[in-house]
């Protein structure tokens, strides 16, 4: 966080701090159905409209399958439209992702990222988000509360542009960041909307330029259709960064695709995202003082994923350690980014180690005294052959 | 309901709109009579109106990339969710309304579109979440009494003693074994302003049931459910189609009424009733019943009937002529 001392911070959750985003974009309508932890984003929502400070139309929707189809479909008419879930409410909507990104919708979601049963657990893990990665929709990991806040308007002013129209998510750790509080600067919403101007759908549906929307698509159309997707996903990655520099020149915080902290004279990388990469810049420093020479990657963008950047930040380092909060049962590594990496080390020929960690599984507790154990292990490095189920009782 | 009628009423087909909205080359069977009622229902609706579609028979046949048979907006994306992506769109509408994106006096109808599965089955939560809500949406069931895209499967509004691919009739199993779920009943539970039952031998009256429909969204939902005779399905010859809806309403198998306002309202009395077996005896789905069964289908059609003539408070469908 750069150039927030020029303006007043406000104590916010990053709940609340999505909120606000939404409330400073002017969004017209919100459908949404409340989860733990992302319930306190649509009672927010809830009130602000109840209150009159956001003229929007709330859907009170019984199902998040219900929720994002809704929003789908307002999306399309041409209302700037928001939708926030976690959880089972995101396994729930798994069928209407794929539509949403196959209609080339231009909304924004936001997930408090949380473990899937069973067992029920409402606690942060990301198996959720993982579930959801293959269903065309770019990703953003949120590692505080005010970039949360930034990313939601940085995304509508990317999925609102002609050459992207995509929808996208803003990802954040459940608990460990949507119920802990942070300074976090507003914009309000002249200054947010002369950012973020609201460019309707252009295709929307309006009887006087009638037009279908979702036919059926028989085998010699589909697969043109599922192509132009994977070159609107790709071909969306420079549009992001250029909204991320213009964002930075407007308000002063940039973020960068992906973000490389403490890199110089590191030998050794952790790639981690949102809470965990909060946590440990707050750690590198000390951990560096005793002489492990490792720095922290942090994804921001994962889809599409920055393959230049890490390519750039990967290509003289010894050792990578990935540290994954889902599991991807049965797969070669069981940390789905792991994996990931694995094939981006091929397709790039990179050279360095790759140790495979999976931790904080349904929020197991992660303590200095564990990020320390994590960079030792990074700094160490070794052939670790298998993933590391970190603090697991076996 | 103001007396004031908003929206046309027709005495004869001739009084529709010539223009046609939902237009020819779609590719629902021959003698589907589908595209009858779509062909009516956008007729009476007009130009200033967005179909929601669920997915099924209407939707595959009606809109295959590049192609399309509506002239006026048309949205589909899911089987289940055709009353929530119908609310989205009434919502944006309103949103835009107020903020000035477009004028404020622009009356655009929402209305969406499934068959039995995608409202009775799969789509039920999502129907009544919309109901419940009071989203001003009309919402046209056509009502073939089975899974008819995937193959004739029978779904929780296929009636009792029906052949389909999954309750085919055998030693053990002599067709479905339940009785039809009365959606019409539970659409009303919600105590939105209109409901009603059509059929598409009875143009006029079911063109009259959309006008109403429509005009009954400046005060919330309205849902219309349609019989719709499946030549593939029920195992008739084409031409027959009317011929059957007819039937079914002339025995009592589907009785024509409405809901205005909690108002029930037989929109056709039958004076005599035809014996089921004329209805049944045209449809191969219904071949393997003996006489016995068949009797016992009329004493659940006279029970139907007793029902309908207590809700209407006197008798409004007649005996056994």
């Amino acid at each position: 966080m750069q150039a927030i001392e020029s303006k007043r911070a406000r104590p916010l959750n990053t709940n609340h701090a999505i909120a606000n985003a939404v409330k400073d974009l002017d969004v017209d309508v919100v459908s949404a159905y409340p989860i733990t932890p992302q319930t306190t984003v649509v009672e927010k929502i809830s009130e602000f409209v109840a209150k009159g400070e956001l003229e929007a139309e709330f859907i009170h929707v019984e199902s998040e399958h219900s929720a994002l189809s809704a929003a789908i479909s307002s999306s399309v008419t041409g209302a700037r439209t928001f939708t926030a879930t976690a959880s089972q409410g995101l396994a729930l909507m798994h069928e209407i992702l794929h539509i949403a990104s196959g209609l080339r919708t231009p909304l924004v979601m936001s997930v408090a990222m949380r473990s899937l049963s069973a067992p029920i657990s409402i606690w942060n893990d990301q198996g959720d988000l993982f579930n959801a990665r293959d269903a065309g929709w770019i990703i953003l990991f949120a590692h505080t509360a005010q970039e949360a806040y930034d990313s939601v308007i940085q995304a509508y002013k990317f999925v609102e542009d002609e050459r992207v129209l995509l929808p996208a998510i803003i990802a954040y750790d459940g608990y460990l960041m949507s119920h802990t509080i942070e300074p976090v600067v507003t914009e309000g919403r002249e200054r947010v909307i002369k950012f973020a101007p609201k460019r309707h759908y252009p295709y929307r549906l309006d009887p006087q330029k009638p037009v279908t929307i979702g036919p059926i698509a028989p085998p010699e159309y589909y697969y043109e259709l599922k192509y132009q997707q994977v070159k609107a996903i790709n071909g969306s990655l420079p549009i992001i960064e250029e909204v991320d520099k213009d964002f930075e020149k407007e308000f002063g915080r940039g973020y960068g695709i992906m973000e490389c902290y403490m890199c110089e004279g590191a030998d050794s990388l952790i790639m981690t995202n949102a809470s965990y990469a909060a946590s440990l810049k707050a750690f590198l420093p000390e951990f560096r003082e005793q002489g492990l020479k490792v720095g922290l990657l942090r994804l921001r963008l994962y889809r599409p994923f920055p393959l230049k950047k890490f390519v750039e930040y990967t290509s003289d380092i010894k050792n990578l350690l990935v540290v994954d909060r889902a599991i991807s049962y049965g797969a070669p590594y069981q940390g789905p980014l792991a994996n990931e990496v694995a094939g981006a080390k091929v397709k790039e020929g990179l050279g360095f180690n790759i140790i495979s960690v999976v931790a904080g599984i349904g929020q197991r507790r992660m303590d200095r005294e564990d990020f320390y154990a994590l960079a030792r292990m990074a700094h160490e490095g070794g052939r670790h052959e298998e993933t590391v189920f970190y603090g697991v009782r076996e | 309901m103001s007396s004031e009628k908003k929206v046309k009423r027709i005495k004869s087909l001739f009084d529709l709109p010539r223009d046609e909205i939902f237009i020819s080359g779609h590719g629902l069977c021959a003698g589907c009579t589908a595209g009858t009622i779509m062909r009516t229902l956008t007729k009476v609706a007009g130009k200033d109106t967005i179909i929601v579609n669920a997915t099924g028979c209407v939707e595959v046949a009606t809109t295959r990339y590049p192609y399309s048979n509506w002239l006026v907006p048309w949205f589909h994306s899911a089987f289940e969710n055709t009353g929530a992506s119908a609310s989205g769109i009434v919502a944006a509408i309103r949103a835009m309304k107020k903020k000035g994106i477009i004028p404020e006096d622009k009356k655009v109808n929402v209305i969406a579109v499934g068959g039995d599965g995608g409202t009775v089955d799969i789509g039920l939560q999502s129907l009544s979440g919309m109901l419940e809500r009071g989203d001003p949406v009309m919402y046209v069931l056509y009502d073939n009494e089975a899974y008819m895209n995937t193959g004739i499967q029978r779904s929780g509004s296929t009636p009792y003693g029906a052949w389909t691919t999954t309750t085919p009739a055998g030693k053990v199993w002599r067709g479905e074994w339940r009785p039809k779920k009365d959606i019409a009943s539970i659409a009303a539970a919600h105590g939105i302003p209109y409901v009603a039952t059509a059929n598409p031998a009875y143009p006029s009256d079911m063109a009259n049931k959309f006008a109403k429909g429509l005009e009954a969204l400046e005060e919330g939902p309205s849902f219309i459910q349609v019989l719709m005779a499946c030549t593939t399905g029920w195992r008739f010859d084409p031409s027959l189609g009317i011929t059957i809806s007819r039937l079914a309403t002339e025995t009592g198998v589907f009785p024509l009424y409405e809901i205005d306002h909690g108002e029930f309202r037989v929109t056709f009395p039958v004076a005599k009733r035809k014996h089921v077996r004329e209805y049944l005896k045209l449809q191969g789905r219904f071949a393997h019943l003996t006489d016995e069964e068949i009797e016992h289908i009329q004493k659940l059609v006279d029970a139907q009937v007793e029902k309908i003539n207590k809700r209407a408070g006197k008798t409004v469908i007649g005996p056994l002529g």
